[in-house]
């Protein structure tokens, strides 16, 4: 491979529902830093049936070149279709990078492509580097079940590919009539050459709050005790008006369901206020909170590690003081409503200290082995 | 027309209780028993159900150092009928395209034996948490890759198709397709029960196919373990400790005061939800 013949930054650009994803704009704007870097073009792939308008939108957000798929045949998304075009246009080409939200579908996707390449893939990325001089991309993720950091590198393939975690990376501000280079494309592919169909969406609209959308989340972890013990969470989560969270144990040990789960194989979110109870703070959680606005943790142990990243702490048991916090503010509720009426100037929270520096350390064989396949 | 279907699994460090040897970042293995990745069970059950449903062969296959063994006859318990294991060397230090490389060699072998019609995997496991090597395994059999599986409505064999419900962010699709297919299944598709008296004794007993590199056919070396995988690891590192927050100190009643203090600096959230 020649990988002088391997240029620019790409990002495949979700539409879902007539809107572009927000991940796909957030690595927009992390492909930009990328790109800049490397002094090389920031690309965005989109393919679809009547897609072509958001190319626009992706120029203003950053992109210097669009490639456009847009045929009938793209209508819905489909491993088999979506593959062969972006395939296509890969080796028509060839990026450096090609950056892939972890949503269902980036995943979905990434996965068939690295194989049909083939290159190497990272999964669930959430901290994102380029070296200026060899193009070399450093793709960061919590290995081991979330218990570590690894860097990722993929010395040998081009291009190098990652999904990468919604809500990680930042989008840049929209720059108003932007424009860029539109590169139309098409494949000849027939429908009856595809061997799925999808035959029906449903859209599973319940009442809840997607704890990813919620303004509070209050999440629980082990250190209830068990599934009566986390009633506490969302008794307090109701009288807060939040979303109810929970770490990896908890939904694995079945007291809530999985859409509640916060961190790498749950839910990243970020909401304006965090509460960890009773977590302890695994790095897997961590990065799933830690862009929260205001995170408050309580937990027994004052050694737990959620009490280096939180902004205010309380060692204690959580069945004595969500109670009185429960009683309490519920009490307080109605003098703040009536002071509300009189003043309602927001206050920031603290900036949040974040994990992305750290401290290197020796990698030895064993290792290596262990932290991919899978 | 009885079905014969495939799962693939993996033996894992339960990563949940494993601790992590601070001053070299590795993990310490004697800490964690070695368990069949959670994902993985839930794609046995699904294939021991469909089997149920139209009659057929469960096989399980993994990719392991020997005592891998544990989790196929684990696998047996739950009602896999045959195992099959690669085991050697060359396979070490493999990532996701290496591993989905070697289970295809290994698969394609299985079906010399008796013709695949579904393979089926878990998610992900939770130690690598990637989910790639399924659709990988997928690609390189040139079969069509369903992911994020939480419901198979229908296997028919005869006029060789599968419907399946494909989970997505806000419900999820109905996808027709072609088999043999691959599958890879979300946790909710089943339960896992325990398993009954007759699975564990055959279980007990059961020793597995296992094949070497040299039992493979026409197989690139270069394409196995660390030298057929793209992926390198080039550093673990702990996050930095952050500079920690402030913490509220005092009797229960001071720190919950305190906290009510905290919660109202952001007062205006409560303005529309809040309140009991």
């Amino acid at each position: 491979v020649n990988f002088d013949d391997y240029k620019g930054i790409w990002v495949f650009i979700e539409i879902k529902d007539r809107v572009i994803a927000p991940v796909s704009l957030e690595l927009l704007g992390a492909g930009k830093q990328l790109a800049d870097k490397r002094g090389v073009d920031l690309a965005g792939v989109i393919i679809g049936d009547g897609v072509k308008q958001y190319a626009s939108t992706v120029f203003e957000y950053g992109a210097d070149k669009v490639y456009v798929y847009d045929q009938p045949i793209f209508k819905l998304y489909r491993t088999e279709s979506f593959m062969r075009a972006l395939l296509e246009c890969c080796q028509k080409y060839k990026p450096e990078v090609i950056l892939y939200g972890a949503t269902t579908t980036g995943k979905d996707l990434a996965s068939a492509i690295a194989t049909d390449l083939p290159t190497g893939l990272t999964a669930d990325t959430t901290i994102l580097d380029i070296e200026e001089d060899t193009g070399l991309l450093l793709a960061s993720r919590p290995a081991f079940g979330g218990n570590i950091m690894a860097t990722i590198l993929c010395k040998k393939y081009r291009p190098q590919m990652a999904t990468v975690r919604p809500k990680v990376m930042k989008a840049c501000e929209p720059e108003l009539g932007r424009s860029g280079q539109l590169i139309e494309e098409s494949i000849d592919l027939e429908e009856k050459n595809i061997r799925t169909k999808v035959l029906e969406i449903v859209r599973e609209t319940t009442k809840r709050v997607g704890i990813d959308e919620a303004d509070i989340v209050v999440a629980g972890g082990k250190g209830l005790g068990n599934q009566d013990g986390f009633q506490l969470i969302h008794k307090l989560a109701d009288v807060l008006g939040g979303a109810v969270g929970a770490s990896r144990d908890v939904v694995e040990a079945g007291w809530i369901e999985h859409h509640h789960q916060v961190g790498q194989t749950g839910l990243t979110v970020t909401p304006k206020i965090y509460f960890a109870i009773g977590i302890s703070g695994a790095i897997q959680h961590m990065v799933g909170m830690q862009n929260s606005g205001l995170i408050i943790a309580i937990n027994k142990d004052p050694d737990a590690p959620i009490f280096q990243t939180c902004h205010y702490g309380i060692v204690g048991d959580a069945f004595q003081v969500l109670p009185l916090l429960i009683e309490e503010f519920t009490q307080a509720i109605t003098l703040v409503k009536e002071a509300l009426a009189l003043q309602s100037t927001p206050i920031e929270a603290p900036e949040n200290s974040s994990v992305e520096e750290g401290i290197e350390a020796d990698v030895d064989i064993e290792v290596e082995g262990e932290v991919r396949h899978g | 027309m009885l079905l014969h279907i495939v799962a693939c699994i993996k033996q894992v460090p339960d990563t949940k209780i494993i601790k992590m040897n601070p001053k070299t970042n590795t993990m310490d293995r004697a800490s964690a028993p070695a368990i069949l990745n959670p994902y993985d069970a839930h794609a046995v059950e699904e294939a021991v159900r469909l089997k149920k449903r139209y009659g057929g062969t469960v096989s399980v296959l993994t990719m392991g150092p020997p005592p891998a063994v544990k989790a196929i006859r684990k696998c047996i318990e739950i009602g896999a009928d045959e195992g099959y294991m690669i085991s050697d060397r060359a396979f070490a230090g493999a990532d996701t395209l290496a591993t989905s490389y070697a289970l295809t060699k290994a698969l394609e072998k299985i079906s010399k034996i008796r013709p695949i019609d579904l393979v089926i995997c878990g998610k992900m496991t939770i130690d690598g948490d990637t989910g790639q090597v399924g659709p990988g395994i997928a690609r390189r059999l040139d079969i069509p890759p369903l992911t994020s599986v939480k419901k198979i409505v229908e296997i028919n064999a005869e006029e060789g198709f599968a419907i399946v419900h494909r989970k997505l962010e806000d419900g999820y699709e109905v996808i027709r397709s072609t088999i043999p297919c691959l599958l890879s299944v979300e946790k909710e598709i089943n339960e896992v029960p325990y398993s009954p008296l007759p699975n564990l004794i055959k279980a007990a007993r059961y020793a597995p196919h296992i094949w070497a590199v040299s039992d493979l056919e026409d197989i690139d070396k270069t394409q196995l373990g660390l030298k057929g995988s793209p992926t390198i690891v080039s550093k673990v590192w702990a996050p930095q400790k952050p500079q920690g927050g402030t913490m509220i100190e005092g009797t229960l009643s001071e720190q919950v005061q305190q906290l009510l203090e905290v919660l109202f600096e952001k007062k205006e959230l409560f303005q529309e939800k809040g309140g009991a």
